[in-house]
């Protein structure tokens, strides 16, 4: 078949690019290698928009086993341990059809996490839709939820934590990230290097299918009002499947048959053959007519662009193929040898006997084209301000307002849909500010956090790429986790419009200041660009995953009310930022001006001396003040407990919402027993903390001196009512 | 004691269990679906999960599964059985259980902790709880809603063969304390020789302090008591 422009601009592929592909090969591609090229040159896989940026932040510490670059992050947690953890995007699948779109994300990170070599132990996701009101949100909402629930609940891994947001940006266009989390033996973390020539490459797990064929490609455009025919590249999951295949794969890796192993992901045969032989330097023969098929009659096009899912490439060791092979028998699965490694550094692929595809690797991996797009920032007009020009309101009325809103209601009717016990390792489950898992057999324990502010990053990216990992890092101190390091999803619009890549470009430079000063590094993570429909592109919303230490785990801390009379101090310093916050876009529809400043000397030295309070057991709950300010945290704090809280007004008041309502960082909750008080208070004193005593626990009810008293029990019911008139 | 726990492709509390035996002294061998010999067993645990994913019907598969004749085997010479979740969907699908498990009223997949209570303390599964006794147990199920017909459930009334229903925190068992629409509040049934028991609760994930607290721990001590 001739190639045509046209046929090369159905690939996702510029002609700009095309001829480059004709110059690396020196001569014209067929349609098998064109689909290689494009399924290998798409920015999902090639990341080439985003590598420049991605290049700049911190990957790096002693904590860090494995960086980016690999299938998954691997860091050091003590002893011989170590946690694989990698948070990954399915937005445009999961928009098209969400069940689906969504427990594939699951299974895919998850294939992510065990071909290292580690038992998943936990899976955390971000999901986010678009208005509540808008037509297709309920629908998008029970799938993906489902859908999540479907995958996790059958392969048995606990899905502990996340977040779900509602915001018009994501009308048509949701995020769904999912995260998972590994623990692995150090001396057994498996890589995806291919070594030595004449191995075997080895196909195992599902058959192929024609299903996800271009998915990778799909998640490299915009949407428009076609996005329904898209339905063909959207993989369908089989959790069952991978259930076998996880549990072959770790028995298979009890010895040293493996010399690497990678799962079949986006561009599936295609992008796993040529990533293990480009990083071992080496080349890749496969025979075609070994690959199982699902289907007749499939072409060598078919089969290398199928993104089928639950299969897995592996190099083997020689001798080692009868007792691996048993493995696989004893789980029903395939396991067929389709290839070799070679010394040409070619992918070479044969059919009926002939050669019907030769690319060299270089061309498909390192010299993928890579583009320092051209961004600018954008300009922030500031916002001025005045309550005096706003109705007035009691804070009784947008506490209410607030808590019944769909952002911060109460999520138990997505999250009673996910089993989260199962492992029987969940220490504490979703709902805290982070999910702590015991290490099977030990007595210690990470802690878990997903964490995004989409609002921020839009108004502000730098100062939203540096508060999230903040909040983040804040949200694993307040369960009692050192922090060691993060993944992340970075969610964008469309790189090649300015603005959008000067959001990248800007957000990226946040998360690195803070990922240094934090000593908070990135081990893995995944660029979703292209969000957005008909030139409307989302907000810029990075997402952040954090995995913690807690080296002696006793009672697990969180931010639940535990006793009466007890004393509540805040950590940090409340200017009254009300700007970007969640009290002006739920009481005035206001989403202008600029997010709260961050200080990351106080974001770390309040951290520090936080943990350090909860490791002296000084600390009976805790909670970090995110958005929604002051008031909020407490109601939260008050709402699953069977406490209240007595709060003062405060002494040199500017404006009480700006107090309660205002989203300053650096800033936590605690809950002091009395008779340690003056213990903490000197603590504090000595670290040069800023604290304030705001008041104490009681009995059933939520009160903030002669301003408002409510019953935590009639709290608890407005948390809980948006979601029962949904 | 000893026990065997039935290892389908796709159960995925076989760990859980596991640990949970061990932990209470049972002599425990977990055991492949494809076997079609049985150790020596006083117990036979069918764990819960997805026994081969649950396609057709959840546990209709593993129902005819190889080692299945041996348990139905063991099951009908008085050895003790216990169904957990999928196990219970399995037991009603062998036979050895009769009645069947629906879908959730809520046609959604429900995991929570909620309240059972003990009607029969005088069974060799419950013979250390008190009667009455009101235990916090989590759920994680999708088809949990029991059913049976008339003359069964009459028969489980009259043969005492209910042995947890589910309840509020204050044991009242009702409509808003039923989780997921079965039968009576049913959360878990005897056979008639009372050596078989299928529940959807998981006492397994209820035998430790640090992640839940102990009130499974009873269940697996009556069996040896």
């Amino acid at each position: 078949m001739k190639i045509t422009d046209h046929i090369v601009e159905k690939h996702g592929l510029s002609l700009n690019e095309y001829k480059e592909i004709k110059r690396l090969l020196d001569r014209e591609p067929n349609l098998l290698e064109l689909g290689i090229f494009s399924a290998m040159w798409n920015e999902h896989c090639s990341y080439k928009s985003s590598k420049v940026h991605l290049k700049k932040l911190p990957t790096k510490g002693k904590q860090v086993i494995q960086g980016p670059g690999e299938n998954a992050g691997v860091i050091d947690i003590g002893d011989d341990d170590a946690i694989v953890f990698k948070i990954e995007s399915h937005n445009h699948p999961s928009f098209i059809e969400p069940y689906q779109g969504a427990a594939t994300g699951v299974g895919g990170i998850l294939r992510d996490v065990f071909t290292m070599g580690a038992r998943p132990i936990a899976l955390l996701n971000s999901i986010h839709f678009g208005s509540p009101k808008h037509f297709k949100t309920k629908s998008l909402l029970n799938g993906v939820v489902s859908g999540i629930g479907g995958y996790g609940n059958c392969i048995g891994v606990p899905t502990v934590g996340g977040e779900t947001k509602f915001n018009k940006t994501y009308n048509e266009n949701i995020l769904v990230n999912a995260m998972a989390v590994g623990h692995v033996k150090k001396n057994k973390i498996f890589y995806s290097k291919a070594k030595g020539i004449n191995k075997s490459v080895i196909y195992v797990g599902s058959k192929t299918g024609r299903d996800g064929i271009h998915g990778a490609s799909m998640a490299s455009a915009e949407f428009d009002e076609n996005s329904d025919e898209k339905k063909p590249t959207v993989q369908v999951g089989d959790p069952f499947t991978e259930k076998l295949l996880m549990e072959a794969c770790l028995e298979l890796m009890q010895d040293n048959s493996i010399i690497s192993i990678q799962d079949m992901g986006a561009a599936g045969l295609t992008s796993s053959s040529v990533e293990m032989a480009s990083k071992g330097g080496l080349g890749i023969e496969l025979d075609l007519d070994k690959i199982p098929c699902r289907e007749e009659n499939m072409t060598p096009y078919e089969m290398m662009l199928s993104e089928s899912q639950e299969r897995m490439l592996i190099i083997l060791e020689d001798g080692k193929h009868q007792k691996s092979k048993e493995i696989f028998d004893k789980w029903d699965l395939d396991f067929i040898k389709i290839g070799k490694t070679t010394s040409t550094n070619n992918l070479t692929l044969k059919f009926n006997k002939k050669i019907v595809g030769e690319i060299p690797i270089d061309a498909l991996s390192n010299q993928a084209p890579m583009y320092n797009r051209e961004w600018k920032s954008r300009k922030v007009s500031k916002f001025n301000f005045n309550f005096k020009d706003f109705k007035k309101i009691k804070l009784e009325d947008a506490l209410i307002k607030i808590l019944t809103s769909p952002n911060h209601s109460n999520k138990d009717w997505i999250t009673n849909q996910y089993d989260q016990s199962v492992m029987c390792d969940t220490v504490q489950k979703s709902g805290s500010d982070a999910a702590i898992l015991r290490i099977h057999n030990k007595d210690k324990a990470i802690a878990v956090s997903v964490d995004s502010s989409a609002n921020y990053c839009k108004s502000h990216p730098f100062s939203g790429g540096k508060q999230i990992v903040c909040e983040n890092w804040r949200n694993l101190i307040s369960v009692g986790a050192k922090p060691l390091a993060i993944t992340n999803c970075l969610n964008f619009g469309n790189p090649e419009n300015k603005e959008i890549m000067g959001e990248f470009a800007d957000c990226l430079e946040g998360i690195k200041l803070s990922c240094e000063f934090l000593k908070y590094p990135v081990v893995s993570g995944n660029v979703s660009f292209y969000n957005g429909t008909n030139k409307k592109n989302i907000y810029p919303t990075p997402v952040i995953g954090g995995v913690g230490l807690i080296r002696k785990l006793s009672k697990p801390l969180n931010h639940i009310f535990q006793k009466e009379q007890s004393n509540l101090i805040l950590i940090g310093k409340t200017f009254g930022h009300i700007e970007q916050s969640c009290f002006l876009k739920e009481i005035y529809s206001l989403d202008e001006g600029l997010p709260p400043e961050i200080n990351l000397l106080n974001e770390k030295n309040n951290g520090e001396c936080v943990l350090k309070l909860i490791e002296k057991k000084l600390v009976l709950s805790a909670h970090d003040v995110s958005d929604g300010g002051l008031l909020i945290a407490l109601a939260e704090m008050a709402m699953s407990s069977n406490y209240g809280a007595k709060i003062k007004k405060p002494k040199n008041l500017t404006n009480l919402f700006k107090y309660f309502f205002g989203e300053d960082q650096a800033r936590y909750i605690l809950e002091i027993e009395k008779k340690h008080c003056s213990k903490v208070e000197k603590i504090l004193k000595d670290n040069n903390i800023y604290y304030e005593n705001i008041g104490f626990t009681q009995k059933e009810y939520f009160e903030i001196e002669s301003e408002l008293k409510i019953s935590i029990k009639d709290l608890f019911k407005i948390n809980n009512q948006w979601y029962n008139n949904y | 004691m000893r026990s065997s726990v039935i290892v389908f492709p796709g159960s995925n509390c076989d760990r859980d269990i596991a640990v949970a035996l061990k932990k209470m002294q049972f002599k425990n061998q977990m055991v492949w679906h494809k076997e079609t010999v049985l150790p020596k067993s006083d117990l036979i645990v069918l764990p819960g999960g997805f026994s081969y994913g649950d396609y057709l019907r959840s546990g209709a598969i593993a129902g005819k599964s190889l080692i299945i004749e041996e348990v139905i085997k063991a099951a009908k010479a008085g050895c003790f059985i216990l169904g957990i979740c999928n196990g219970f969907q399995i037991l009603t699908e062998t036979g050895l259980l009769k009645g069947t498990l629906l879908r959730n009223k809520n046609l959604r997949f429900i995991n929570k902790d909620v309240q059972i209570k003990v009607i029969n303390n005088k069974t060799n599964f419950s013979n250390k709880y008190k009667k009455d006794q009101i235990l916090k147990i989590n759920i994680a199920h999708n088809e949990g809603n029991y059913f049976t017909d008339p003359s069964h459930l009459e028969e489980l009334r009259k043969e005492n063969l209910i042995i947890f229903k589910y309840c509020d925190v204050k044991g009242n068992i009702d409509e808003s304390s039923n989780p997921n629409g079965s039968l009576e509040n049913i959360a878990g049934i005897l056979n008639s020789n009372k050596n078989i028991l299928g529940m959807m609760p998981h006492p397994e994930r209820m035998t430790d302090e640090m992640i839940s607290n102990n009130d499974g721990i009873n269940l697996f001590s009556s069996l040896l008591n």
